[in-house]
Protein backbone atom coordinates (compact mmCIF):
# COMPACT_ATOMS: atom_id res chain seq x y z
CA UNK A 1 0.00 0.00 0.00
CA UNK A 2 0.92 3.53 -0.87
CA UNK A 3 2.26 5.67 2.78
CA UNK A 4 1.38 8.69 3.01
CA UNK A 5 4.22 10.83 3.86
CA UNK A 6 5.49 12.87 6.75
CA UNK A 7 7.73 16.19 6.21
CA UNK A 8 9.44 18.06 8.67
CA UNK A 9 10.09 21.48 7.43
CA UNK A 10 12.88 23.95 8.49
CA UNK A 11 13.25 27.79 8.33
CA UNK A 12 16.61 28.28 7.15
CA UNK A 13 18.06 32.07 8.14
CA UNK A 14 21.65 32.78 6.76
CA UNK A 15 22.39 29.05 6.77
CA UNK A 16 21.03 28.70 10.93
CA UNK A 17 17.63 26.83 11.84
CA UNK A 18 15.60 29.85 13.22
CA UNK A 19 12.70 29.02 15.79
CA UNK A 20 15.33 27.01 17.52
CA UNK A 21 15.39 22.95 17.97
CA UNK A 22 15.10 21.34 21.15
CA UNK A 23 16.78 17.96 21.33
CA UNK A 24 18.62 16.97 24.57
CA UNK A 25 21.35 14.93 22.50
CA UNK A 26 21.61 17.45 20.09
CA UNK A 27 24.83 19.62 20.18
CA UNK A 28 24.03 22.41 18.03
CA UNK A 29 20.30 22.95 17.71
CA UNK A 30 20.50 25.91 15.29
CA UNK A 31 22.26 23.51 12.73
CA UNK A 32 20.43 22.32 10.19
CA UNK A 33 22.84 19.70 9.08
CA UNK A 34 22.51 18.44 12.64
CA UNK A 35 18.86 18.34 13.07
CA UNK A 36 18.29 16.83 9.45
CA UNK A 37 20.42 14.21 10.61
CA UNK A 38 18.27 13.74 13.90
CA UNK A 39 14.72 13.82 11.61
CA UNK A 40 16.02 11.40 9.41
CA UNK A 41 16.83 9.33 12.24
CA UNK A 42 13.42 9.55 13.58
CA UNK A 43 11.89 8.22 10.27
CA UNK A 44 11.03 11.38 8.20
CA UNK A 45 10.15 10.38 4.59
CA UNK A 46 10.98 13.76 3.35
CA UNK A 47 12.74 17.14 4.58
CA UNK A 48 12.11 20.34 3.40
CA UNK A 49 14.12 23.77 3.77
CA UNK A 50 12.82 26.84 3.83
CA UNK A 51 15.66 29.81 2.65
CA UNK A 52 14.21 33.00 4.21
CA UNK A 53 17.28 34.52 4.04
CA UNK A 54 16.60 38.24 3.22
CA UNK A 55 20.10 39.05 1.48
CA UNK A 56 20.76 36.96 -2.10
CA UNK A 57 24.55 37.50 -1.08
CA UNK A 58 23.40 35.36 1.75
CA UNK A 59 22.13 32.37 0.17
CA UNK A 60 25.34 30.25 -0.96
CA UNK A 61 24.94 29.48 2.25
CA UNK A 62 21.92 27.44 1.74
CA UNK A 63 23.92 26.01 -1.12
CA UNK A 64 26.38 24.44 1.40
CA UNK A 65 23.77 23.43 4.07
CA UNK A 66 21.87 21.13 1.02
CA UNK A 67 25.51 19.58 0.18
CA UNK A 68 26.46 19.02 3.65
CA UNK A 69 22.92 17.23 4.45
CA UNK A 70 22.79 15.38 0.71
CA UNK A 71 25.66 14.08 1.25
CA UNK A 72 24.77 12.03 4.63
CA UNK A 73 20.71 12.12 4.98
CA UNK A 74 19.17 9.72 2.33
CA UNK A 75 15.68 10.56 1.68
CA UNK A 76 14.19 13.24 -0.54
CA UNK A 77 15.16 17.13 0.06
CA UNK A 78 13.04 19.80 -0.94
CA UNK A 79 14.43 23.91 -0.97
CA UNK A 80 12.45 26.82 -1.51
CA UNK A 81 12.79 29.97 -0.73
CA UNK A 82 14.23 32.39 -3.30
CA UNK A 83 14.02 30.49 -6.30
CA UNK A 84 13.28 32.85 -9.03
CA UNK A 85 15.72 31.63 -12.12
CA UNK A 86 16.33 28.57 -13.84
CA UNK A 87 19.99 29.00 -12.31
CA UNK A 88 18.53 29.08 -8.78
CA UNK A 89 17.31 25.66 -9.31
CA UNK A 90 20.00 24.33 -11.22
CA UNK A 91 22.03 25.35 -8.51
CA UNK A 92 20.24 23.29 -5.66
CA UNK A 93 19.67 20.72 -7.83
CA UNK A 94 23.52 19.85 -7.93
CA UNK A 95 23.81 20.22 -4.58
CA UNK A 96 21.79 17.53 -4.06
CA UNK A 97 18.30 19.07 -3.44
CA UNK A 98 15.78 16.55 -5.02
CA UNK A 99 12.99 18.94 -5.71
CA UNK A 100 12.68 22.74 -5.06
CA UNK A 101 9.54 24.83 -4.35
CA UNK A 102 8.86 28.01 -6.24
CA UNK A 103 6.32 30.57 -4.40
CA UNK A 104 6.51 33.96 -5.19
CA UNK A 105 8.23 33.70 -8.41
CA UNK A 106 5.63 31.31 -9.78
CA UNK A 107 3.20 34.16 -8.92
CA UNK A 108 4.73 36.96 -10.61
CA UNK A 109 6.17 34.85 -13.52
CA UNK A 110 4.02 31.44 -14.00
CA UNK A 111 6.09 30.90 -17.23
CA UNK A 112 9.00 30.28 -15.21
CA UNK A 113 7.20 27.46 -13.76
CA UNK A 114 6.55 25.46 -17.19
CA UNK A 115 10.56 26.57 -18.19
CA UNK A 116 11.54 25.12 -14.87
CA UNK A 117 9.34 21.55 -15.46
CA UNK A 118 10.64 21.56 -18.94
CA UNK A 119 14.15 21.77 -18.12
CA UNK A 120 14.63 19.33 -15.07
CA UNK A 121 11.21 17.51 -15.29
CA UNK A 122 8.29 17.70 -13.71
CA UNK A 123 9.42 15.31 -10.31
CA UNK A 124 11.64 18.32 -9.06
CA UNK A 125 9.31 21.10 -9.21
CA UNK A 126 7.08 21.67 -6.01
CA UNK A 127 5.13 25.12 -6.22
CA UNK A 128 4.01 26.57 -2.62
CA UNK A 129 0.82 28.14 -2.06
CA UNK A 130 0.38 30.50 0.39
CA UNK A 131 -3.27 30.88 0.79
CA UNK A 132 -5.74 33.01 2.71
CA UNK A 133 -9.48 32.82 3.05
CA UNK A 134 -11.47 35.66 1.53
CA UNK A 135 -15.25 35.45 1.89
CA UNK A 136 -16.35 31.75 0.38
CA UNK A 137 -12.84 31.07 -1.09
CA UNK A 138 -8.98 31.27 -0.71
CA UNK A 139 -6.79 34.35 -2.31
CA UNK A 140 -3.27 33.50 -2.76
CA UNK A 141 -0.98 35.88 -0.91
CA UNK A 142 2.59 36.82 -0.50
CA UNK A 143 5.08 38.56 1.27
CA UNK A 144 4.35 36.59 3.97
CA UNK A 145 0.60 36.82 4.18
CA UNK A 146 1.09 40.50 3.67
CA UNK A 147 0.33 41.20 -0.22
CA UNK A 148 -3.37 40.39 -1.77
CA UNK A 149 -2.72 38.89 -5.29
CA UNK A 150 -6.37 38.05 -6.49
CA UNK A 151 -5.73 35.08 -7.19
CA UNK A 152 -8.10 32.47 -6.28
CA UNK A 153 -5.87 29.67 -4.65
CA UNK A 154 -7.80 26.33 -6.28
CA UNK A 155 -8.15 27.98 -9.70
CA UNK A 156 -4.00 28.56 -9.44
CA UNK A 157 -3.17 24.80 -8.15
CA UNK A 158 -4.83 23.72 -11.23
CA UNK A 159 -3.09 26.14 -13.35
CA UNK A 160 0.05 25.05 -12.43
CA UNK A 161 -0.85 21.59 -12.62
CA UNK A 162 -1.36 22.30 -15.89
CA UNK A 163 2.43 23.73 -16.38
CA UNK A 164 3.80 20.96 -15.58
CA UNK A 165 4.46 21.31 -11.49
CA UNK A 166 4.94 17.57 -9.50
CA UNK A 167 3.54 18.77 -6.60
CA UNK A 168 1.82 21.29 -4.24
CA UNK A 169 2.77 22.62 -0.72
CA UNK A 170 -0.27 24.25 -0.37
CA UNK A 171 -0.21 26.50 3.65
CA UNK A 172 -2.99 27.98 5.07
CA UNK A 173 -1.66 31.41 6.07
CA UNK A 174 -4.50 31.66 8.71
CA UNK A 175 -3.43 28.55 10.44
CA UNK A 176 0.37 28.76 10.09
CA UNK A 177 1.65 29.24 13.98
CA UNK A 178 -1.90 29.43 15.07
CA UNK A 179 -1.62 25.55 16.11
CA UNK A 180 -5.02 24.89 15.45
CA UNK A 181 -5.10 22.49 12.69
CA UNK A 182 -4.60 22.50 8.98
CA UNK A 183 -7.12 24.58 6.98
CA UNK A 184 -8.63 21.14 6.08
CA UNK A 185 -11.23 22.61 3.27
CA UNK A 186 -8.94 24.26 1.56
CA UNK A 187 -6.42 21.37 1.46
CA UNK A 188 -9.78 19.31 0.40
CA UNK A 189 -10.84 21.78 -2.45
CA UNK A 190 -7.34 21.49 -3.64
CA UNK A 191 -6.81 17.95 -3.70
CA UNK A 192 -9.85 17.55 -5.32
CA UNK A 193 -9.03 19.74 -8.08
CA UNK A 194 -6.01 18.38 -9.05
CA UNK A 195 -4.26 15.01 -9.99
CA UNK A 196 -0.64 15.91 -8.47
CA UNK A 197 0.22 15.55 -5.19
CA UNK A 198 -0.81 18.09 -2.28
CA UNK A 199 1.24 18.69 1.14
CA UNK A 200 -1.17 20.22 3.60
CA UNK A 201 0.95 22.58 5.58
CA UNK A 202 0.24 25.57 8.50
CA UNK A 203 -1.25 24.82 12.01
CA UNK A 204 -0.46 21.47 12.85
CA UNK A 205 -0.25 21.50 16.91
CA UNK A 206 -0.93 18.36 18.09
CA UNK A 207 -1.00 14.40 16.48
CA UNK A 208 -4.52 14.56 15.39
CA UNK A 209 -4.12 17.64 13.42
CA UNK A 210 -1.74 15.27 11.34
CA UNK A 211 -4.20 12.50 11.05
CA UNK A 212 -7.00 15.16 10.11
CA UNK A 213 -4.88 16.88 7.09
CA UNK A 214 -5.10 13.04 5.43
CA UNK A 215 -8.43 11.77 6.55
CA UNK A 216 -10.80 15.04 6.55
CA UNK A 217 -7.96 17.42 3.98
CA UNK A 218 -7.41 14.26 1.33
CA UNK A 219 -3.27 15.99 1.81
CA UNK A 220 -0.65 13.15 0.27
CA UNK A 221 1.71 14.42 2.26
CA UNK A 222 1.27 16.54 5.69
CA UNK A 223 4.30 18.97 6.58
CA UNK A 224 5.17 20.44 10.10
CA UNK A 225 7.70 22.50 11.85
CA UNK A 226 7.22 23.77 15.31
CA UNK A 227 5.70 20.23 16.82
CA UNK A 228 9.10 18.45 15.91
CA UNK A 229 11.54 21.20 16.40
CA UNK A 230 10.10 21.71 20.01
CA UNK A 231 10.45 17.78 20.68
CA UNK A 232 7.14 18.36 21.62
CA UNK A 233 6.68 14.83 19.28
CA UNK A 234 9.02 12.99 17.66
CA UNK A 235 8.37 12.05 13.86
CA UNK A 236 8.46 8.44 14.86
CA UNK A 237 5.73 9.34 17.58
CA UNK A 238 3.80 10.77 15.34
CA UNK A 239 3.60 8.22 12.35
CA UNK A 240 2.54 5.47 15.14
CA UNK A 241 -0.20 7.91 15.91
CA UNK A 242 -1.36 8.02 12.44
CA UNK A 243 -0.36 4.50 11.64
CA UNK A 244 -2.87 3.66 14.74
CA UNK A 245 -5.58 5.88 13.14
CA UNK A 246 -5.89 3.72 9.73
CA UNK A 247 -3.46 5.80 7.83
CA UNK A 248 -0.93 3.40 5.89
CA UNK A 249 2.54 4.75 6.67
CA UNK A 250 6.42 4.10 6.65
CA UNK A 251 7.44 2.80 10.10
CA UNK B 1 43.40 -1.30 -7.17
CA UNK B 2 40.18 0.55 -5.87
CA UNK B 3 36.79 -1.42 -6.78
CA UNK B 4 35.80 1.38 -9.82
CA UNK B 5 32.05 2.59 -9.83
CA UNK B 6 30.50 4.76 -13.10
CA UNK B 7 27.87 6.75 -12.60
CA UNK B 8 26.25 7.63 -16.46
CA UNK B 9 25.75 10.63 -16.91
CA UNK B 10 24.02 11.94 -20.11
CA UNK B 11 22.72 14.69 -18.48
CA UNK B 12 19.18 13.74 -17.43
CA UNK B 13 18.53 14.44 -13.65
CA UNK B 14 20.51 15.20 -10.82
CA UNK B 15 23.46 12.30 -10.25
CA UNK B 16 24.67 13.82 -7.09
CA UNK B 17 22.44 12.10 -5.30
CA UNK B 18 23.23 8.72 -6.47
CA UNK B 19 27.03 9.09 -6.26
CA UNK B 20 27.04 10.23 -2.86
CA UNK B 21 25.10 7.07 -1.73
CA UNK B 22 27.35 4.73 -3.51
CA UNK B 23 30.49 7.09 -1.92
CA UNK B 24 28.68 6.43 1.29
CA UNK B 25 28.08 2.66 1.13
CA UNK B 26 31.56 2.05 -0.35
CA UNK B 27 34.08 4.05 1.12
CA UNK B 28 37.00 2.56 0.09
CA UNK B 29 35.64 2.35 -3.75
CA UNK B 30 36.10 5.15 -6.65
CA UNK B 31 33.17 6.80 -8.05
CA UNK B 32 32.87 8.35 -11.36
CA UNK B 33 30.02 10.46 -12.45
CA UNK B 34 31.14 9.95 -16.08
CA UNK B 35 30.03 10.40 -19.97
CA UNK B 36 33.00 8.79 -21.09
CA UNK B 37 32.47 5.69 -22.81
CA UNK B 38 35.82 4.56 -21.52
CA UNK B 39 35.19 4.79 -18.21
CA UNK B 40 32.03 2.89 -18.78
CA UNK B 41 34.19 0.59 -20.18
CA UNK B 42 36.74 0.13 -17.15
CA UNK B 43 34.05 0.01 -14.78
CA UNK B 44 33.81 -2.71 -12.13
CA UNK B 45 30.45 -1.87 -11.63
CA UNK B 46 28.32 0.66 -13.48
CA UNK B 47 24.94 2.49 -12.22
CA UNK B 48 22.70 4.23 -14.84
CA UNK B 49 19.97 6.78 -13.33
CA UNK B 50 17.76 8.55 -15.20
CA UNK B 51 15.21 11.21 -14.86
CA UNK B 52 12.89 13.03 -17.04
CA UNK B 53 10.49 11.78 -20.52
CA UNK B 54 11.63 8.65 -22.15
CA UNK B 55 11.99 10.94 -25.46
CA UNK B 56 14.50 13.23 -24.08
CA UNK B 57 16.46 10.45 -22.12
CA UNK B 58 16.93 8.56 -25.62
CA UNK B 59 17.99 11.62 -27.25
CA UNK B 60 20.40 12.21 -24.54
CA UNK B 61 21.56 8.42 -24.52
CA UNK B 62 22.34 9.07 -28.77
CA UNK B 63 24.13 12.63 -28.52
CA UNK B 64 26.93 10.92 -25.82
CA UNK B 65 27.32 7.88 -27.86
CA UNK B 66 26.56 5.98 -25.25
CA UNK B 67 24.15 3.23 -26.31
CA UNK B 68 26.86 0.67 -27.35
CA UNK B 69 28.53 0.98 -24.39
CA UNK B 70 25.75 1.01 -21.98
CA UNK B 71 24.50 -2.21 -23.46
CA UNK B 72 27.86 -3.65 -23.38
CA UNK B 73 28.02 -2.78 -19.58
CA UNK B 74 24.82 -4.69 -19.15
CA UNK B 75 25.66 -7.41 -20.80
CA UNK B 76 28.85 -8.23 -18.84
CA UNK B 77 29.40 -6.56 -15.66
CA UNK B 78 27.22 -5.77 -12.31
CA UNK B 79 24.81 -2.86 -13.84
CA UNK B 80 22.27 -1.42 -11.98
CA UNK B 81 19.49 0.81 -13.58
CA UNK B 82 17.15 3.25 -11.61
CA UNK B 83 14.28 5.07 -12.58
CA UNK B 84 14.72 6.06 -16.09
CA UNK B 85 17.63 3.76 -16.00
CA UNK B 86 15.32 0.64 -16.10
CA UNK B 87 12.72 1.99 -18.28
CA UNK B 88 15.17 2.53 -21.57
CA UNK B 89 15.88 -1.09 -21.26
CA UNK B 90 12.82 -1.63 -22.28
CA UNK B 91 11.78 -1.69 -25.78
CA UNK B 92 9.41 0.53 -26.65
CA UNK B 93 7.80 3.54 -24.51
CA UNK B 94 4.26 4.84 -24.98
CA UNK B 95 5.66 8.30 -23.99
CA UNK B 96 5.75 11.08 -25.95
CA UNK B 97 3.90 9.27 -28.58
CA UNK B 98 6.07 6.46 -28.70
CA UNK B 99 9.66 6.13 -28.22
CA UNK B 100 11.84 3.07 -28.81
CA UNK B 101 14.08 2.08 -26.27
CA UNK B 102 17.50 0.28 -26.22
CA UNK B 103 15.78 -2.79 -26.06
CA UNK B 104 17.61 -5.02 -24.02
CA UNK B 105 14.73 -6.52 -22.37
CA UNK B 106 11.97 -7.12 -24.62
CA UNK B 107 8.83 -5.09 -23.21
CA UNK B 108 7.13 -2.08 -22.93
CA UNK B 109 6.83 0.61 -20.94
CA UNK B 110 3.68 2.17 -20.38
CA UNK B 111 1.59 4.96 -18.00
CA UNK B 112 -0.07 4.72 -14.44
CA UNK B 113 -3.93 4.30 -15.49
CA UNK B 114 -6.21 7.35 -14.55
CA UNK B 115 -8.90 7.83 -12.61
CA UNK B 116 -7.39 5.06 -10.49
CA UNK B 117 -9.01 4.82 -7.10
CA UNK B 118 -7.61 5.74 -3.65
CA UNK B 119 -8.27 6.27 -0.19
CA UNK B 120 -10.36 9.32 1.44
CA UNK B 121 -13.09 9.16 -2.20
CA UNK B 122 -10.06 10.81 -3.92
CA UNK B 123 -8.25 9.40 -7.05
CA UNK B 124 -4.57 7.99 -6.92
CA UNK B 125 -2.18 10.71 -7.83
CA UNK B 126 0.23 11.08 -10.86
CA UNK B 127 2.86 10.51 -10.37
CA UNK B 128 3.38 7.88 -8.04
CA UNK B 129 5.29 10.48 -5.65
CA UNK B 130 6.12 8.53 -1.95
CA UNK B 131 7.09 5.34 -0.27
CA UNK B 132 5.81 2.21 -1.66
CA UNK B 133 6.52 -1.46 -0.91
CA UNK B 134 8.27 -3.66 -2.94
CA UNK B 135 6.96 -7.04 -3.08
CA UNK B 136 10.25 -9.44 -4.00
CA UNK B 137 9.11 -12.06 -6.09
CA UNK B 138 12.54 -13.77 -6.99
CA UNK B 139 15.42 -14.27 -4.36
CA UNK B 140 18.42 -12.30 -5.79
CA UNK B 141 21.93 -11.01 -4.34
CA UNK B 142 20.62 -7.24 -4.34
CA UNK B 143 17.77 -8.26 -1.94
CA UNK B 144 20.33 -9.46 0.77
CA UNK B 145 19.32 -8.16 4.15
CA UNK B 146 16.60 -6.13 2.06
CA UNK B 147 12.31 -7.51 4.36
CA UNK B 148 10.33 -8.23 1.58
CA UNK B 149 8.16 -5.72 1.36
CA UNK B 150 10.30 -2.89 2.40
CA UNK B 151 9.10 0.22 1.39
CA UNK B 152 10.99 2.65 -1.17
CA UNK B 153 10.37 5.89 -2.70
CA UNK B 154 9.32 6.42 -6.04
CA UNK B 155 8.26 8.81 -8.33
CA UNK B 156 7.08 8.04 -11.86
CA UNK B 157 4.12 8.21 -13.98
CA UNK B 158 5.16 5.48 -16.57
CA UNK B 159 6.17 1.34 -15.46
CA UNK B 160 7.33 -1.56 -17.57
CA UNK B 161 5.87 -4.37 -19.10
CA UNK B 162 9.04 -6.94 -19.72
CA UNK B 163 8.02 -9.72 -22.17
CA UNK B 164 9.04 -11.85 -20.05
CA UNK B 165 7.62 -12.11 -16.52
CA UNK B 166 10.02 -14.32 -14.96
CA UNK B 167 12.67 -10.84 -15.35
CA UNK B 168 10.67 -9.40 -12.33
CA UNK B 169 12.40 -9.17 -9.45
CA UNK B 170 10.01 -6.81 -7.32
CA UNK B 171 6.15 -5.72 -8.28
CA UNK B 172 4.49 -2.98 -6.35
CA UNK B 173 0.55 -2.08 -6.13
CA UNK B 174 -0.21 1.19 -7.01
CA UNK B 175 -3.34 1.40 -8.72
CA UNK B 176 -2.10 -1.39 -10.47
CA UNK B 177 0.51 -4.36 -10.02
CA UNK B 178 3.26 -3.32 -11.43
CA UNK B 179 7.00 -4.74 -12.06
CA UNK B 180 8.85 -2.23 -9.94
CA UNK B 181 12.64 -4.09 -10.27
CA UNK B 182 13.68 -6.52 -12.93
CA UNK B 183 16.69 -8.64 -12.53
CA UNK B 184 18.12 -10.63 -15.97
CA UNK B 185 22.12 -11.70 -16.75
CA UNK B 186 24.19 -8.84 -14.72
CA UNK B 187 21.34 -6.02 -14.34
CA UNK B 188 19.38 -5.07 -11.51
CA UNK B 189 17.35 -2.15 -12.59
CA UNK B 190 14.33 -0.94 -10.28
CA UNK B 191 11.62 1.99 -10.59
CA UNK B 192 12.18 3.51 -7.18
CA UNK B 193 15.49 5.43 -5.99
CA UNK B 194 17.14 3.35 -3.38
CA UNK B 195 19.56 6.46 -3.06
CA UNK B 196 16.60 8.28 -1.84
CA UNK B 197 15.14 5.39 0.15
CA UNK B 198 17.07 5.37 3.46
CA UNK B 199 18.35 2.34 5.05
CA UNK B 200 16.53 -0.12 3.29
CA UNK B 201 17.66 1.51 -0.16
CA UNK B 202 21.46 1.77 1.09
CA UNK B 203 21.29 -1.38 1.82
CA UNK B 204 20.46 -2.10 -1.88
CA UNK B 205 23.57 -0.03 -2.73
CA UNK B 206 25.66 -1.87 -0.53
CA UNK B 207 24.45 -5.21 -2.05
CA UNK B 208 25.17 -3.83 -5.41
CA UNK B 209 28.62 -2.90 -4.92
CA UNK B 210 29.23 -5.98 -3.54
CA UNK B 211 27.72 -8.29 -6.40
CA UNK B 212 30.11 -9.68 -9.09
CA UNK B 213 27.00 -10.03 -11.27
CA UNK B 214 26.31 -13.65 -10.86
Amino acid sequence: MFAKRIIPCLDVDNGRVVKGVQFVDIRDAGDPVEVARRYNLEGADEITFLDITASSDDRATMVDVVEQVASEVFIPLTVGGGIRKIDDVRRMLSAGADKVAINTAAVFNPEFVREATEHFGSQCIVVAIDAKAVNDHWEIFTHGGRKPTGLNAVEWAQKMTEYGAGEILLTSMDRDGAKTGFDNRLTRAVAEAVSIPVIASGGVGELQHLVDGVKLGGADAVLAASIFHFAEYTIGEAKQFMSKQGIEMRL
Amino acid sequence: MKQQIAVVDYGMGNLRSVSKALEHVAPDSRVKVTDDPNDIANADHVVFPGQGAARDCMAAIKRHQLNAVVLEAAREKPFLGICMGLQVLLGFSDENNGVELLNLFPGKVTRLPPAMQGEEGLPLKIPHMGWSQARQTQSHPLWHHVDDDSRFYFVHSYYVEPDDEALAAATTEYGVNFVSAIAGSHVFACQFHPEKSADSGLQLLRNFVQWDGR
